[in-house]
């Protein structure tokens, strides 16, 4: 098993925090893992990605071009790393940054408006959680108590009472991987 | 006058020696070589001061009883072959890295007794940055700052204390604003650092001269034995062969023209302030 | 034995120095490395240990300097602007025959360049430090496992052989998280080496810690002791990895993060069914010649894959001495080839 994902947004959307925590999440599982994150000059409000490995031997190359699977919080990242998906790809977009016309029929799109959902949930920061629940959905890579005891290791002690919220924010990302057919399939 | 002092110090000096010689039997010796000077011979210039450096850091070492524990740090310059010198422990630096290495050296053995042994162009040129640094981490060690207006090992050109107007082998028609820039005067520099805590300027052209330097050596060393922070001081010297003088000349011209750009002055005293 | 921890490149190579017995830190800061005095700053001074910023490379590897003639374990770390500021320091280290170890993360020059993935201070480590007949021992990892391992192995290689041991990484392994077994933390031996400075002098000669040698005899001689440890190094320290087929078609040569890239390159060409063998030196100086020579006289194909215009494959042209062709591929500036790219290469040589 190897997965390789791609996550892209803007600074303070949580693309590193999403990505700590499915690294985590992966160590918990006992799998190998390579997790690469890379910020912008600017700490807040500019591009950010990270990319990460996840298998179940050696990772090998943490470089991965254009084979990994994507997950993209704001029409920026759609429009720069979209078309570089390769075809079959999957990619988690959240619509309602990003809309839902997208140039591409030969991948499978998830269209998450994770903002909306966010503010149902009460709290405009789980927006990474419910595109990173779909994803975990629409992919299996980790199983979400994998996830939950993430959360617990990397999240500060003072966020603990936030723990339910995101599994809440998680599983209704997964959950509408379910209700909706992948596009492109 | 003065000269006639000064020889007439010398000549008593050699009718003592001679007085020893011929009554060894009878008399202690009254001047030795100190214990932390090494029987190697100096191969400094006729007339230079460095001699004398080297024997009052060396007396003081001896008086403090801090020998066996001290690391001398001979830098680069006529300072080179100091650990020839000095019997002491010893560390070699690169040219204007001594507080650095230094820096090192104490922190790793906060109970040994580290002194840089710098010239010029090794702490006022290249070693500025590394100096400034050492004095405002208040780095508890000594520097030992021989200021002779000239690089010496290099064969006498400018320095960054030439004086303005002063020939060296690369101001050949004297020092200038256009080329050369001004002077730098290092403890004027130094003594605006809190973590300085000894700091005086002094020079070794006449016997009480000689006196008062050993003076801010062994007070510069006791600063640091009681670590109380960086401690420097600054030894204006002569370089006969380089500014092209009889020795006599020499010390006369430091007197005369040197002590007005680098006058002598305790800047910093925390020993004395009980600090 | 404590668990796993997801950590970076910087935080191993900064725990790793610890647990391998550095207690001294001297450093400036420069990216992609602040990770490095940050946490050096943070863990030493609770050991007892000595963290310095210094006010630039120049004074820290002199600081390392002094600290290692003290017998003390030291270390400074750095990314290639920086490394070239110690170029001095580090030849004064080998002139003086002073152990020490420097991490460099590189990233992309010349000049400035900037702060993406390289691998070309592959000179600068080794053939350079400085000026005059030196060369630090160099040691590239390529997992962030192997920075912690290989950072806290330098520290006992340095000692033993009197000379200063450089980790090249890079940009991406400096940032990269992966899970990392850590071991308690060693110390350093309590006992000084016989020719450290600053203790003990009442009970030995004294000690002089020197790289000036006026007589070309002397320093002659010097030079040849520390040749010869540079000759017992290639038989004790030379390390590289193997990878993939026993009867290749395809020899392909690289080290630290391109050998990762290659790693799966040969996977994927081997599921399109043609046949390569990785062969990653750990060790570039002592470098693993005669392991390359023998692989390529087999396969008569080589591909050499780096992150610079052409700097590590000089060593693999040495060690083949024109027994067969070797193919470069590089990217540098901070630009990073794929695996799917590596693997088309293999694939058209074939």
């Amino acid at each position: 098993m190897r997965q390789e994902v791609f996550m892209a947004g803007i600074g303070g959307q949580g693309v590193q925090l999403a990505g700590q925590i499915l690294a985590e999440a992966a160590l918990e599982a006992g799998l190998e893992l390579s997790w690469f994150p890379l910020y912008s000059p600017e700490v807040r409000g500019g591009p950010t990605t990270c990319t990460l490995v996840i298998a179940d031997g050696p990772v090998g190359s943490p470089v991965v071009g254009g084979d990994a699977d994507m997950i993209l919080m704001d029409r920026a990242a759609v429009a720069m790393h979209l078309p570089g998906l390769r075809p079959g790809g999957l990619v988690v977009i959240n619509s309602s940054l990003a809309g839902t016309d997208f140039e591409r029929d030969d991948v499978k799109i998830v269209a998450v408006p994770a903002n909306e959902i966010a503010a149902e949930l009460g709290s405009e920061r789980a927006v990474n959680m419910i595109l990173l629940g779909a994803f975990v959905g629409a992919t299996g890579v980790v199983a979400r108590r994998f996830i939950e005891r993430a959360l617990h290791k990397v999240l500060p002690e003072r966020y603990h009472e936030y723990i339910p919220l995101n599994m809440a924010a998680l599983q209704r990302g997964a959950e509408l991987v379910a209700e909706q057919p992948l596009r492109g399939d | 006058m003065k000269k006639q002092r000064i020889a007439a110090g010398v000549q008593s000096l050699l009718t003592e020696e001679a007085t020893c010689l011929a009554t060894t039997e009878a008399r202690e010796p009254i001047y030795t070589r100190p214990d932390s000077l090494t029987d190697t011979p100096m191969r400094f210039c006729p007339g230079c001061t460095h001699g004398i450096a080297h024997r009052l850091i060396a007396e003081v070492l001896d008086e403090l009883g801090i020998k066996q524990r001290t690391v001398a740090i001979a830098t680069v310059g006529c300072s080179v072959f100091a650990y020839e010198f000095f019997d002491t422990d010893a560390v070699q630096a690169a040219h204007g890295r001594g507080p650095a290495v230094a820096t090192g050296i104490k922190r790793c053995e906060p109970d040994t007794i580290v002194f840089t042994y710098q010239g010029d162009g090794d702490l006022a040129a290249i070693g500025l940055a590394e100096v400034m640094h050492a004095a405002a981490r208040a780095e508890n060690f000594t520097v030992i700052f021989i200021n002779n207006a000239v690089f010496g090992m290099t064969q006498g050109q400018m320095a960054p204390t030439t004086l303005m107007g002063q020939k060296t082998t690369t101001t050949p028609r004297g020092r200038s604003i256009e080329q050369g820039g001004f002077p730098l005067n290092v403890c004027e520099l130094l003594a605006q650092i809190p973590g300085v805590a000894y700091l005086e300027r002094g020079t070794m052209t006449s016997p009480k001269y000689v006196r008062q330097a050993k003076r801010s050596v062994k007070k510069a060393f006791q600063t640091q034995m009681d670590g109380l922070g960086f401690s420097l001081v600054e030894l204006v010297s002569s370089c006969p062969t380089w500014w092209h003088m009889k020795p006599l000349e020499a010390l006369k011209w430091i007197e005369e023209v040197m002590l007005e750009q680098y006058p002598l002055k305790v800047f910093v005293d925390k020993l004395e302030a009980g600090e | 034995m404590p668990e796993r921890e997801l950590i970076t490149g910087n935080e191993a190579a900064a725990e790793g120095a610890i647990a391998g017995g550095c207690r001294n830190f001297f450093g400036y800061p420069i990216t992609p490395q602040n990770r490095i005095p940050e946490y050096m700053s943070e863990h030493l001074p609770e050991i007892g240990g000595v963290y310095i910023q210094a006010e630039s490379e120049v004074a820290a590897i002199n600081m390392v300097y002094g600290a290692a003639a003290t017998g003390a374990w030291a270390m400074t770390t750095s990314s290639s602007p920086g490394i070239s500021l110690m170029q001095e320091g580090l030849s004064y280290m080998i002139g003086s025959e002073l152990p020490g170890v420097v991490v460099n993360m590189v990233r992309g020059g010349p000049g400035l360049g900037n702060i993406a993935p390289a691998q070309s201070d592959y000179w600068l480590a080794t053939r350079g430090a400085g000026h005059g007949d030196g060369r630090c021992l160099t040691f590239a990892p390529f997992s962030i496992q192997e920075v912690y391992d290989l950072t806290g192995e330098a520290f006992p290689i340095s000692q033993k052989y009197r000379n200063p041991v450089m980790i090249l990484a890079d940009a991406v392994l400096a940032s990269m998280r992966e899970p990392c077994q850590l071991h308690e933390r060693r110390d350093p031996p309590k006992e000084k080496p016989p020719w450290a400075v600053g203790r003990g002098a009442e009970s030995r000669e004294r000690n002089i810690v020197n790289s000036l040698w006026i007589d070309p005899q002397v320093l002659e001689e010097v030079n040849w002791r520390i040749e010869h440890r540079y000759q017992q190094a290639a038989e004790d320290e030379t390390r590289w990895t193997e990878h993939g087929a026993d009867e290749p078609q395809i020899l392909v040569c690289a080290y630290g993060i391109s050998a990762r890239i290659c790693q799966t390159a040969v996977e994927r060409a081997t599921e399109a069914g043609i046949s390569a063998r990785l062969i990653r030196p750990i060790s570039l100086f002592p470098f693993p010649s005669q392991v390359i020579r023998d692989w390529a006289e087999r396969t008569r194909k080589v591909l050499v894959v780096e992150l610079s215009m052409g700097q590590f494959v000089e060593d693999v042209r040495l060690a083949i001495e024109g027994a067969c062709a070797v193919e470069f591929m590089g990217r540098t500036g901070g630009a990073v080839m794929t695996p799917a790219e590596v693997a088309e290469r293999i694939i058209a040589m074939a």
